[in-house]
């Protein structure tokens, strides 16, 4: 594998990414899975960057999963869309920050459109004025939310108080990147580093002191893919779709997986319980899974940040072994306790690895 | 004596200033690199009938030391000015030219197999081209893997920047076929354990001897042909690499193992046609390719009196094909010029 040649394409792929003052629109399903990663998100950028992002809280789902499961039509997703601009327009923000992929791809797909049929567009506009009196601006910018945190990674890591390496080894610890399918296989070019070597996470990863695995199906899909899940007859695809990328990635012996997608990181963490119930096989050293984090989740164990109050006790797939390795200290009694010290109450199943 | 100042000194270009230094002419050659020959010097055996190149190169370079024409190497053109019947031309060395007619032979440049991202030639240790594998046929050259060894399972991608929507070339760049089919039997007949298989969307085999060879590549040579366009390549941990493909025939997807990945590139117009073309208002098509007054009678004229061309600035071509189209290029300028 030639470093160089992956730098080629990572130049020919660069974005202009907003570097202030953003309106943020959240995903609706991020918030269930990983109920803190959006919260280190606005935590890293407003007290660690010193950044305005304001978010308001009438914005709604961008109803994308509905929109790629044929319930929601164009039109009305079009308009959506158009009302969440139109909170963007009225907030006086033009640089609009996501989430979530699958927004991040609709937002990116509809402007698309509108620039390629300007009648769709003044459609739209009369749709949304008929149904809510509200006007709106296409934003100057879209970034995903990955997207500002590599913008800003070097910043990230001149606060780090851990660094992407094994503490008793000092070795890089191996990381395996998985990016979100509508980052920037929909638009190569609105993604960092493109969509067959996208550079948006492995950029983070070295930057904090970690080495990038790239292994045989890194690009295959993470086993969301809507139908092969939301149709709950073709979860057998989901399971085996994840099942393969872990077995490529097996004899790299990964320390950790990111990602940047709402569905990529619920997948890969909970089909590895599954897999370990199902055929008790685990991926990861010593007979535990692969720890599966967010990107703002592996920002904030970077900075420090106390991966309960994270919300990383929700991972089915035990995160400790990475806090080990890392060196981090964490108080194992407290990982099912709220913030006043009451428990939450252990989980039924017991996660994957333990 | 008329005065014919010719761009390119590849086949194209020393085939008609030859020619056309024997019609009486006073010819000059301008290069833009330091030796005649082109791309064809890189190539070590030629279709249908593994001819070396050599054959074809060292008759040209006697041509070229034969014959009294002027040859500018490491210059290119800078201007060129219509003046009534003849034209000024400015080098990139500042010399002044006058010229009857001038001969477009810029020829043609490789596709960057960058472009395909998704097969990974520059990132991938053992991703090469046919260019690449031209070059480990010569007697330096060696057809090794990681540790040494001799790749055992060995893939060709036919139409790699051709007839392909996302790299922008719709058009068929013709010799990569019967290239392929070439360098597949080359390889079996250096490596006879090896097994083969040629990623094909369909194979055009035009010319004389072309659909022969590619029986003799299937009975004799047991090279298997898979109808299907590879989707992706990715590097194992052993430095092989898993190939991606439908195959189409059988309706199915296909993923495989091979130890070394061959891409068929195809020819683009390049850097030195689009100059050329641009110095001298001379009108391109949609594939960047030099635009020719008409596809039958008029193939060397293009859209500028006085301004020809010769080879492949024109059209993906064959050696075989561009010396001809050489020569009948050398004949219309003469006849222009006669006129």
């Amino acid at each position: 594998m030639k470093k160089e040649g992956k730098i080629q394409v990572w130049q020919d792929y660069q974005k202009e990414i907003a570097d202030d003052h953003y309106f943020y629109v959240r995903s609706c399903i991020r918030q269930n899975f990983f109920p803190g990663s959006e919260q280190t998100f606005l935590k890293i950028l407003r007290k660690e960057l010193n950044k305005d992002i304001y978010e308001n809280p009438h914005h709604t789902s961008c109803s994308g999963i509905g929109y790629h499961s044929d319930i929601v039509p164009f039109d009305t997703i079009q308009t959506i869309i158009a009302r969440q601009f139109a909170l963007m327009t009225e907030a006086g923000y033009k640089n609009l920050a996501v989430s979530c992929i699958t927004s991040f791809g609709i937002y990116n797909e509809i402007i698309e459109t509108w620039r390629e049929f300007p009648s769709e567009l003044e459609k739209v506009r009369n749709y949304l004025k008929k149904a809510t009196g509200r006007e709106f601006d296409i934003p100057q910018n879209v970034s995903h939310a990955s997207d500002i945190v590599y913008k800003f990674r070097e910043d990230i890591a001149d606060r780090k108080k851990f660094s992407l390496v094994n503490h008793c080894t000092g070795m890089p610890l191996k990381i395996v990147e998985h990016i979100g399918c509508h980052y920037s296989k929909m638009f190569p070019c609105k993604g960092v580093g493109g969509a067959e070597f996208p550079n948006v996470l492995a950029g983070m990863i070295e930057s904090w002191g970690g080495e990038v695995i790239d292994y045989p199906e890194r690009r295959h899909c993470c086993g969301f893919g809507f139908r092969q899940y939301l149709i709950m007859s073709n979860r057998g695809y989901s399971v085996s779709n994840s099942r393969k990328k872990f077995e490529s990635m097996e004899p790299y012996q990964p320390d950790a997986i990111v990602s940047n997608c709402p569905g990529c990181p619920m997948f890969l963490d909970r089909w590895q319980y599954v897999i370990q119930e199902m055929e008790n096989k685990t991926y990861g050293q010593n007979g535990q899974g692969i720890p599966v984090l967010t990107y703002e989740e592996l920002a904030g164990l970077v900075l420090g940040y106390n991966p309960w109050d994270m919300g990383m006790q929700m991972h089915q797939t035990n995160l400790e072994p990475l806090l080990d390795k890392m060196g981090i200290q964490y108080d194992p009694d407290l990982k099912y306790t709220r913030k006043d010290g009451k428990m939450i109450g252990n989980p039924m199943m017991v996660g994957c690895g333990w | 004596m008329k005065h014919i100042v010719i761009i390119g000194s590849g086949i194209a270009g020393i085939e008609t200033a030859s020619a056309l230094t024997d019609a009486g002419h006073w010819v000059t050659v301008i290069e833009k690199d330091v030796h005649v020959g082109g791309k064809l010097n890189n190539w070590t055996y030629l279709f249908p009938d593994f001819t070396p190149a050599e054959e074809i190169t060292k008759p040209l370079f006697s041509k070229f030391q034969e014959k009294d024409f002027s040859f500018l190497p490491n210059t290119e053109i800078k201007t060129v000015i219509r003046n009534n019947k003849k034209f000024s031309i400015e080098t990139s060395g500042n010399q002044q030219l006058e010229a009857d007619a001038i001969v477009l032979a810029t020829g043609y440049e490789l596709f960057d197999a960058r472009r395909k991202e998704e097969y990974g030639y520059k990132i991938y240790d053992h991703v090469i081209t046919s260019f690449d594998l031209e070059q480990l046929f010569k007697p330096e050259g060696k057809l090794t893997v990681a540790f040494g060894k001799h790749p055992k399972r060995i893939a060709f991608v036919h139409c790699v920047g051709s007839r392909d929507e996302k790299s922008g070339n719709h058009y068929c760049s013709k010799v990569c076929c019967i290239t392929g089919v070439k360098q597949a039997i080359e390889l079996k007949k250096r490596l006879p354990e090896a097994e083969i298989f040629c990623f094909y969307i369909d194979l055009r085999m035009y010319d004389k001897h072309f659909e022969e060879l590619y029986r003799q590549a299937q009975e004799k040579y047991d090279i298997q042909f898979i109808r299907g366009r590879l989707s992706e390549a990715s590097e194992n941990i052993d430095k092989s690499l898993l190939i991606k493909a439908e195959d189409t025939l059988s309706g199915r997807p296909l993923k495989m193992n091979v130890d070394m990945l061959v891409l068929l590139v195809g020819m683009e117009a390049g850097e030195g046609t689009t100059n050329a073309a641009r110095t001298c208002g001379v009108s391109c098509e949609e594939s960047g390719f030099l635009k020719t007054q008409d596809s039958f009678l008029k193939s060397n004229f293009s859209d500028q009196e006085g301004i020809f061309l010769a080879g492949s600035c024109s059209a993906p071509m064959s050696v075989h094909d561009t010396i001809l189209h050489a020569r009948s290029a050398a004949q219309e300028v003469n006849d222009w010029l006669r006129k």
